[in-house]
């Protein structure tokens, strides 16, 4: 377990454990664990429909699940109202009240707790402060931009001190720019103030930019849960491979902890299958050199700023995606015959 | 363009003559029909109409925003809801003569209910009730008032996102604390604006009162009808026009407290 | 473990002991008429009354001024909702083109008849209809003249909140840079895609005529209204089954729309609407008692 905050012993363990949810017929949590250390970052990541929000809302108290148990701080909340259970939580969008100022909404939390009113515009000036907001503090929702409610929506769930920080897909609503500012701004203002924190979102680059550990989520299940890294060299299914990242998919030949492919050899990871199989590579993990006698011919080459994409297809018409430096881009062109070549990291096979 | 021409002819026009009429008798000019106002039946009248306006109004207001939060809580696109806004929406619109019938039929001498209510000995001594401005009336009233709350004020309630009451919650509040600091100051603006046009749509009725009381003339729209009845006493054509100045006059003035409030509440609220 | 279920139980427990109680309000009265229509003198029940109603031949030899009355509903109907369109649709939308400044102002003409009660109207009417009567003659089906104005506001709301819905400055200058012509724009393009606008305000225009009664009385014409309010007198039966034929009738077409409306226009329309006060839906603008 890789524990990233510096302020850890700020905040409190979180466990989720066997937990169950159905409606109807789907399974929206199936004997999900999840357990997060104290001040760790973990973002839980899926397709829609996988479980992560329903995760996110039992451990909030706002859906009851059928079974299993929750604990944060080690005292147990599975029956405990969300009033009643010390979080702060950033909806994905409209949570704010409407009808209050910026500075009103983040005192909302501490008036529940009934402090006194120089400590709360005190506490409220400070949170807008660490947003960022201290000059819209008299402002209305409908007054600010979509990244200025988001980060006032963070000033009001931080402001109470909470012991569990819930982010429901906070950033989905915003356009691309404010979208990654916000989101390094999150994790540096989590790493000040060491909450243990849930982050569940869709957006892969999200989730491997700002969290400790990464949870891969499909059909109710934690499919795997790991650090960023991790997760993209060591995928532990094809599921994984294919959410995480681009992955070709290439058939091979799989012998002890080796595979055959474009007639070279890979190293294989932990729980690959045997036999005829599918070897999942990254693009940056295959070479292609201009070569007449190749094993392959050019479809289409792109420039993407830092670097290029080559798009080949091999003989045997599968087609490849490999990543180039863009200096060498101009050395393809379509049509032309190269020579692919895995460059030896390890990747994931699955049996056929 | 034709629009500007039509609606001058038949909405400009009539509303000048109205403001103009009131203040000319045998074409000069004159205070007396406006002075004439001042007379007892017309006051009386005019009283009785803001006393009934203002309590089907109230009543109306709350027993449909009830409605209207109660029907909000079930399936969006659920048949209870279809059914209860249709249902509404149609009543909302039926007063007038069908309305007047309906109440004689089920409260009447005659009536279902009437007869029920023997059977159960409850009756009241007489049926008049029904047919008084401040028992009968205001009950029929309420047929279309609390269905026009429905209507109006359903947007409102369904506008409240789940997200308001889920921050409260996280935030350590209480069901009541989201009513009272959340919803309801959220909701007060729509809710007076609503209950303003219920006082309105009530003030201006006229066909079913007209349907259901037909002796005296204890409402100002009666009144100004009645002008248009008795057309032998001369100069009352000319003191209805002053009447409908003062209904102009007192809708104008709930017109003016809605704006007011409007202009109050839309620095937060977002049309 | 379970609180939400606890709510959501009381939740569904507060609905419908609402809902059952209310609509008890709304449905004795017509259960007062039902039963009126059947009663005869001495208990026991009759369909006579029902039976005469589905006779059309009959209702008219019997009842010449009820068939008078529908008739002339019918004529004011269509006439109101022709010529509500004529003058709403092409201004709404040139004023949405070109003359953006001229928004307000018919905004708040069109709005105005809901501040201006029908009886104050009458009053103010009565010499503009001197002059229409004098010109031309006295046939009921003028006081459509008058209806345009009373359903100018509800259609207004379903006609702009349609325009809304749709990008009109975009799609008239595609069709523009295509080669239409201003009558081609409006005919091929905006009226298609204000086809569910155009419904709800032409359903709207036709609830309300039906159920005209201030203005019809007071300038003594005879529309459905007005001749079951004299027939009430005579023969009180028929005329609360009528009565009680219109509003079912309405329902069900009202009941109808719900389900036809929330289709893909609708909806977006809706949303566009949502938040003014008195809503734009066909059944929020439906409501003005006449």
């Amino acid at each position: 377990m890789t524990v990233a905050s510096p302020n850890a012993a700020r905040g409190v363990a979180v466990e989720l454990i066997g937990l169950r949810r159905t409606y109807g017929t789907v399974n929206a949590l199936d004997s999900f664990d999840l357990h997060l250390a104290p001040g760790e970052f973990v973002a839980l990541l899926g397709p829609s429909g996988c479980g992560k929000t329903t995760a996110l809302r039992c451990l909030a108290g706002l859906e009851d699940p059928d079974a299993g148990r929750i604990t944060i701080g080690g005292r147990d909340v599975t029956a405990l109202p969300t009033n009643k259970r010390d979080l702060g939580m950033v909806f994905q969008a409209y949570s704010l009240f409407p009808h209050m100022t910026a500075r009103q909404n983040v005192e909302f939390g501490l008036e529940m707790r009934r402090q006194d009113k120089a400590t709360r515009a005190k506490r409220a000036g400070d949170m807008l402060d660490l947003v960022g907001l201290s000059t819209q503090a008299d402002r209305y929702a409908h007054q600010m931009s979509g990244g200025q409610q988001q980060r006032v929506a963070l000033a009001r769930a931080l402001a109470i001190s909470p012991q569990v920080l819930l982010l429901d897909e906070p950033l989905s609503a915003l356009d691309a720019k404010v979208r990654t500012q916000l989101r390094d701004e999150i994790r540096r203002i989590q790493l000040e103030v060491g909450t243990t924190t849930l982050f569940v979102t869709h957006d892969q680059e999200e989730a491997l930019a700002v969290a400790d550990r990464v949870g891969v989520m499909r059909a109710g299940k934690l499919e795997q849960l790991a650090a960023p890294l991790e997760l993209y060299a060591r995928p532990a299914s094809a599921f994984v491979a294919d959410f995480i990242g681009l992955t070709n998919r290439l058939r091979g030949r799989a012998t002890g902890d080796r595979a055959e492919i474009l007639g070279g050899s890979v190293p294989l990871l932990p729980g690959s299958g045997s036999g005829d199989v599918e070897v999942l590579i990254r693009p940056e993990h295959i070479d292609v050199t201009p070569d007449a006698d190749g094993n392959a011919s050019v479809l289409s080459a792109s420039f993407l700023g830092a670097h290029g994409r080559v798009t080949a297809t091999t003989d045997a018409g599968e087609q490849v995606l490999v990543q180039v430096p863009s200096a060498s881009l101009p050395d393809f062109s379509p049509g032309q015959r190269v020579r692919l070549t895995p460059r030896g990291d390890a990747a994931l096979a699955v049996a056929l | 363009m034709p629009f500007f021409v039509y609606t001058t002819v038949f909405l400009v026009i009539p509303t000048i003559v109205v403001v103009v009429a009131a203040f000319v008798s045998e074409g000069r000019p004159t205070l007396g029909n406006v002075r004439a106002l001042g007379n007892a039946n017309f006051l009386t009248a005019m009283r009785q109409s803001i006393i009934l306006s203002a309590a089907t109004a109230l009543i109306g207001a709350v027993v449909g925003a009830i409605l209207a939060y109660a029907v909000s809580t079930a399936r969006p696109d659920g048949i209870l809801k279809r059914f209860v806004t249709s249902l509404c929406g149609v009543l909302a619109q039926f007063g007038g003569v069908a309305l007047a019938f309906a109440f004689i039929a089920s409260f009447g001498a005659q009536g279902m209910i009437s007869a029920w209510l023997k059977k159960a000995g409850m009756a009241p001594s007489s049926t008049l009730w029904l047919y008084e401005w401040n028992k009968g009336v205001l009950l029929v009233y309420l047929y279309f008032q609390i269905p026009l709350m429905l209507i109006v004020f359903l947007p409102a309630v369904e506008g409240l996102r789940p997200q308001w009451r889920e921050a409260t919650e996280t935030l350590g509040g209480t069901t009541w604390t989201y009513w009272r600091r959340v919803a309801m100051p959220i909701l007060f603006p729509s809710f007076v604006g609503a209950t303003l046009l219920l006082f309105t749509n009530a003030f201006s009725a006229y066909a079913t009162a007209a349907a259901l009381v037909s002796q005296a003339q204890p409402l100002v729209p009666l009144q100004i009808a009645g002008t248009f009845t008795s057309e032998t006493v001369l100069g009352q054509a000319n003191i209805g026009k002053a009447m409908a100045l003062a209904m102009v006059v007192v809708v104008a003035i709930v017109m003016a407290i809605y704006t007011w409030l409007d202009k109050r509440s839309s620095k937060w609220l977002v049309r | 473990m379970s609180q939400r279920a606890a709510f959501r139980r009381k939740q569904t427990l507060f609905r419908w002991v609402t809902v059952t109680a209310v609509l008890a309000f709304f449905v004795l009265p017509l259960l007062g008429m039902l039963d009126f229509t059947t009663k005869v003198r001495r208990g026991g029940r009759t369909l006579a009354t029902w039976r005469t109603l589905s006779h059309v031949s009959e209702i008219s030899t019997r009842y010449p001024a009820l068939k008078e009355g529908f008739l002339a509903s019918l004529g004011l109907c269509v006439i109101t909702v022709v010529l509500m369109l004529a003058l709403l649709v092409p201004t709404m939308t040139w004023v949405r083109l070109r003359l953006p400044g001229l928004s307000r102002t018919v905004e708040f003409i069109c709005l105005l008849p809901l501040t201006v009660p029908a009886i104050v109207l009458v009053v103010g009417l009565v010499p503009v209809y001197a002059w229409v009567f004098y010109l031309f003659n006295e046939s009921t089906l003028w006081l459509a003249l008058a209806y345009v104005v009373l359903v100018l506001p509800y259609a207004y709301r379903a006609l702009d909140a349609g325009l809304r819905a749709i990008d009109v400055k975009t799609l008239s200058e595609a069709a523009r840079s295509l080669g239409a012509s201003w009558f081609t724009v409006m005919w091929r393009i905006v009226l298609p895609n204000l086809r569910t606008a155009v419904l709800s305000a032409s359903f709207l225009s036709v609830a309300l005529v039906l159920g005209e009664f201030t203005i019809a009385n007071l300038f003594s014409r005879r529309n459905l209204q007005v001749a079951m309010y004299q027939l009430g007198k005579s023969d009180a039966k028929i005329s609360v089954a009528v009565g009680l034929v219109s509003l079912v009738f309405a329902f069900v077409v009202l009941f109808a729309m719900s389900f036809v409306g929330s289709g893909r226009g609708g909806r977006r329309a809706r949303r566009a609407a949502a938040p003014a006060i008195p809503a734009a839906s066909p059944a929020a603008a439906a409501a003005k008692e006449s």
